[in-house]
């Protein structure tokens, strides 16, 4: 155990080093992990720049660099990719749409263009592909839907029957799957849930019996699994704890411990944080307990929103406002 | 990203490393340049080859190589040979990228989408499945692909149940196995063919318990029994759970606006309801659709109600619910002399009413009552606040007076169902040491009380209750779980007799002897049993440990709810509050409204946020800059139309709430005891 943290009772969030390790991430192209990534830096890029935003540091970031390389990323299909020469899918253009949103500059996107890309691959039972090759999957569902709510757009699918493929993957354990039949994952159940309470839709959910089976998640290190009999990670502090804020059973776990366990995985030294504690950092660990500290209202960490993973400040900017005027 | 340990980067390590990132940017760069420009060339395609082995995660590669099969079978489509190498080729890529990385998204499409250019046989994909479920039993990628497979070659549903059980007896510790087993049970049970829940349903409960005792603390086979439990104790076909009012019951309903005051009558008395209306509840054992003036059918002879709107108590979106309101008319334009009527309500006398999982609700049920309205007498009842604490009697309520269940003599299979419960209990009472051991019980003890016939239900209620205790203190971390079971129990047991029901129930004086029910300083933190108390019209839940009020919304009598001193943090926690149109005097002082940055009801209630539909008014026109900042205090509080509030005591209360609140409730009078309009 390093000495650093046992002078604290609960531990401590050493902000300042995670912002740097982030500004650091993003300024290493060229070492072997970062090269290997290559083709997600537009989730890497969401995943940096929100967790800048929720430590309140976004300001640290060149906004005009960011979003040229962004731009650079779309494709002519109105969708984008994971970097500069890839190809395009809904992954990259929830990513590319999400840090717009940070920004407060979705103003720049031909919206109709980037919607239409999106609201075009929902398929005739609902379902939605991440890309014209047709993988079908509940991750691209919530990815749809998020995306086209964030731009106002969702009327250009069919919410209806998008909800319907999403409840026809609910499972008899309460959580669901990535497609019909397919085993509860937290990541999906995250997917479903989000997608569900971003149309309104939550009374699909057996609340009670998903909660159960969401707070069964946290094991006697106080971290949380993403399914039964599977090691505790840090990125499952989002997936189930956003999950089980949304149903309102957050309740269920022991938040205190949760804290402690994220708090155990950073890497006190050189800032960043692992998946479980004494592991290699990575910016996606450090996102998601990040976020997940600011779920469980951390101080000094901004107020995530649980179902677009932004911060609240943003999402009521755009939700609860219409462009420059207000929606009332 | 994984399973890495943390290490200092040592300097020949970090040299190697780089030098591989060079080579592996310089193989990126050539094959984009390939995938730009096109070119499907052997060298090419072998070109790509190698940057998947290195990186099995490079999606643009995957969907070049698509294209490039594309290319070459559009040139050779004739050629059957040459066809067959190219997508055996393809399957060796994705077999070698999956030795890589055996969870690749990419590589699992890809093999999908190679089958799906009609090729390779099932021998061969089922014995690579093998491979993978030997290597890693609990890979979601490999299960998903074999029911790819498996739906693709039509192999037997029974097969399939075979193999889960050969990987359960392999191993007991694989919730993989068990999800498909439960996949594949529930769909063969549905269909009744040879697969008889009453044979079936015990088998399993035997299969699952070496699971669950083997190895206390491991959870593969929890769930599992929890549906086995559930499958054991909810019967299919919707059913009338109960009903307001109810079958033999007699209701008084004022014929004017004022109120008459009868503190003679043992009778319950309705508030006179401005709207010349009353609700009629149907509350069903499952959210059902379809509940229609067409399904249920209204007769008597009080006049204007044909063609009765039914509304499913949910929210917005939602044409389904357990919980169904109409509302009937009964003033009339004549002088006003006691009339008696009688109303027969009949339901499912015509098909449509169906559950959400799509089974009918088929045996018809007929239920009857009798409303009398009164005379007319007017008298000004707002002079005073409605108060808590003055002007109660207590009402020695009689069996016939809260006889609100329907009776289900008509339940299915019951006696299979409560064998295979006593047994389970037997079981689990001898073993109840453990965590599991005490949930277990706990739940099939109450599973035993809701399938009882009898009232004979007053025994387990405490052992239940012990139990939640025990697991509070045993598994710390899910305290708030067992708590909220516990509260579920106790409301249980508070309503499970008329004898102590009526030990919470008084009549308000003021109000025209509404009925209140008094459940203050019972330690609940959750509501439940609301079946059993729809007649309820004043409701004290006082110093409690609510935190929403979630399961409120079918108790349409209501008019008056005190929630002071309770956890509630927010607005939104009370959307549900929202369907109860009859509500007026509501207290939620002393709570946590406005503490807390997390709002773990935000998604549960209407609003632009879950893209709700809405309208526009003034308020929100004028007031812009409040309504946003207490958006969920706006739209909660203007679907209600409250002639008292109390708020003190919560971090929201403050002059600038106190100057959006009378706007957006143009029919309050009453705000913290004040008046704030005449």
């Amino acid at each position: 155990m390093s000495s650093s943290s046992s002078s604290f009772q609960m531990g401590q969030l050493v902000a300042d080093k995670h912002v740097r390790y982030v500004l650091m991430s993003e300024k290493k192209k060229e070492s072997f992990e970062s090269v290997v990534m290559d083709h997600l830096r537009m989730n890497g890029a969401y995943w940096g720049l929100t967790t800048l935003d929720l430590l309140d540091k976004l300001g640290s970031v060149s906004v005009d660099e960011v979003i040229s390389w962004l731009m650079t990323c779309q494709h002519e299909s109105g969708g984008f990719a994971g970097n500069t020469g890839h190809d395009p899918h809904v992954l990259y253009t929830l990513s590319a749409v999400q840090i717009l949103a940070l920004f407060d500059k979705l103003d720049i996107l031909d919206v109709g263009k980037v919607s239409s890309y999106v609201a075009g691959l929902q398929n005739e039972d609902g379902s939605f592909s991440g890309d014209i090759w047709g993988e079908v999957d509940t991750r691209f569902s919530y990815i749809a839907i998020c995306c086209l709510s964030i731009l106002k757009c969702l009327d250009k699918i069919n919410v209806e029957k998008a909800v319907d493929y999403i409840v026809s993957c609910k499972n008899l354990d309460g959580g669901f799957g990535c497609t019909p039949g397919a085993e509860s994952h937290a990541g999906q159940i995250f997917c479903c849930v989000g997608a569900l309470a971003i149309t309104g839709s939550l009374h699909h959910v057996d609340k009670d019996l998903l909660g159960w089976w969401l707070c069964e998640r946290q094991v006697k290190s106080g971290g949380l699994n993403g399914r039964p009999e599977k090691l505790p990670d840090v990125c499952y502090s989002w997936w189930v704890l956003s999950s089980l804020i949304m149903i309102d059973r957050v309740h269920w776990i022991d938040k205190a411990k949760l804290v402690k366990f994220i708090l155990d995985c950073q890497d006190l030294e050189n800032g960043g944080i692992s998946d479980r504690p004494d592991d290699a950092v990575d910016i996606f660990h450090t996102y998601f307990g990040v976020a997940g500290l600011s779920l469980l209202e951390y101080p000094g960490v901004k107020a995530i929103d649980p179902a677009y993973a932004l911060p609240v400040d943003v999402i009521n900017r755009i939700l609860l406002t219409k462009g420059t005027q207000m929606v009332f | 990203m994984h399973g890495r340990p943390r290490k200092a980067y040592k300097p020949e390590e970090e040299a190697a490393s780089a030098a591989k990132a060079v080579k592996l940017r310089s193989l990126q760069n050539q094959f984009m340049s390939n995938h730009h420009a096109k070119i499907y060339t052997k060298e090419a395609i072998d070109l790509s080859t190698k940057l998947l082995e290195i990186n099995p995660e490079a999606y643009t590669a995957w969907n070049y190589r698509k294209l490039a099969v594309e290319d070459a079978l559009s040139r050779e489509e004739s050629n059957q040979d040459l066809v067959k190498s190219v997508l055996d080729e393809e399957l060796k890529v994705v077999e070698s990228a999956l030795r890589q990385n055996f969870k690749s998204y990419g590589a699992w499409h890809h093999r999908k989408w190679v089958l799906s250019k009609g090729h390779s046989s099932v021998g061969n994909e089922l014995r690579l499945l093998d491979k993978f479920q030997t290597l890693d039993s609990r890979n979601f990628h490999a299960w998903n692909y074999r029911r790819f497979v498996v739906e693709l070659t039509n192999r037997s549903k029974e097969d399939e149940l075979k193999y889960t059980e050969d990987m359960i007896s392999k191993d007991f510790s694989n919730y993989s196995a068990w999800h498909n087993r439960s996949v594949l049970l529930s769909s063969l049970l549905a269909k009744a063919e040879g697969f008889m829940p009453n044979e079936k349903i015990p088998d399993e409960y035997q299969l699952v318990h070496d699971a669950i005792f083997t190895d206390e603390d491991d959870q593969s086979g929890w769930f599992y029994h929890l549906w086995l439990l559930d499958q054991t104790v909810n019967v299919e076909t919707p059913l009338l759970t109960s009903s307001w009012p109810s079958h033999g019951s007699c209701i008084n309903l004022s014929g004017g606006a004022g109120c008459l005051n009868d503190s003679s009558s043992s009778k319950l008395t309705t508030s006179c309801s401005e709207s010349g209306s009353f609700p009629l509840i149907l509350y069903f054992n499952q959210a059902v659709g379809g509940v229609s003036s067409s399904t249920v059918t209204v007769d008597s002879e009080l006049r204007g109600n044909e063609d009765l709107v039914w509304e499913p108590v949910s929210n917005k979106n939602s044409r389904v619910s357990s919980v169904w309101v109409a509302r009937l008319k009964y003033m009339s334009s004549e002088p006003c002399f006691p009339k008696e009527y009688t109303v027969k309500v009949r339901i499912g006398n015509s098909p449509g009413i169906v559950s959400s999982r799509g089974c009918n609700f088929s045996t018809p049920y007929e239920f009857v009552f009798t409303a009398h309205v009164h005379d007319t007498v007017r008298e000004d009842s707002q002079e005073v606040a409605v108060s808590w604490t003055d002007g109660f009697d207590i009402w020695d309520a009689q069996s016939k007076d809260l006889n609100f269940l329907v009776n289900l003599d008509q339940q299915m299979g019951l006696k299979w169902r409560q064998e295979a419960i006593e047994e389970e209990i037997e079981l689990f009472r001898a073993l109840s040491d453990s965590k599991i051991g005490k949930l277990t019980l706990a739940r099939l003890l109450m599973a035993k009380a809701m399938i009882s016939e009898n009232g004979v239900k007053g025994v387990h209620y405490e052992e239940i209750l012990e139990l939640y205790n025990d697991l509070m203190v045993l598994d710390s971390s899910h305290y708030h779980y067992y708590k909220d079971e516990h509260s579920v129990a106790l409301l249980h047991k508070v309503t499970s007799s008329t004898e102590s029901l009526s030990r919470h129930l008084f009549r308000y004086r003021d109000m025209n002897n509404s009925v209140c029910l008094r459940l203050n300083n019972l330690s609940l933190s959750r509501i439940a049993s609301v079946e059993k108390l729809l007649f309820v019209q004043m409701l004290d839940l006082s110093h409690n440990e609510l935190h929403s009020t979630e399961g409120l919304e079918a108790m349409q009598l209501l008019s008056c709810l005190n929630l002071s001193h309770n956890r509630i943090r927010s607005f939104s926690a009370l959307d549900s509050l929202r369907h109860l149109k009859q509500l007026r005097v509501l207290d939620v002082s002393h709570n946590n409204i406005g503490e807390h940055s997390v709002d773990t009801t935000r998604y549960l209630c209407s609003s632009p946020l879950s893209n709700s539909e809405w309208t526009e008014d003034e308020v929100g026109r004028q007031m812009t800059s409040l309504v946003t900042k207490y958006w969920d205090a706006y739209f909660v509080l203007r679907d209600l139309n409250l002639k008292q509030l109390d708020i003190a005591g919560n971090m929201i209360a403050g002059d600038e709430f106190y100057t959006l609140v009378p706007q957006v409730v143009p029919t309050l009078v009453w705000l913290n005891g004040h008046r704030v309009r005449s």
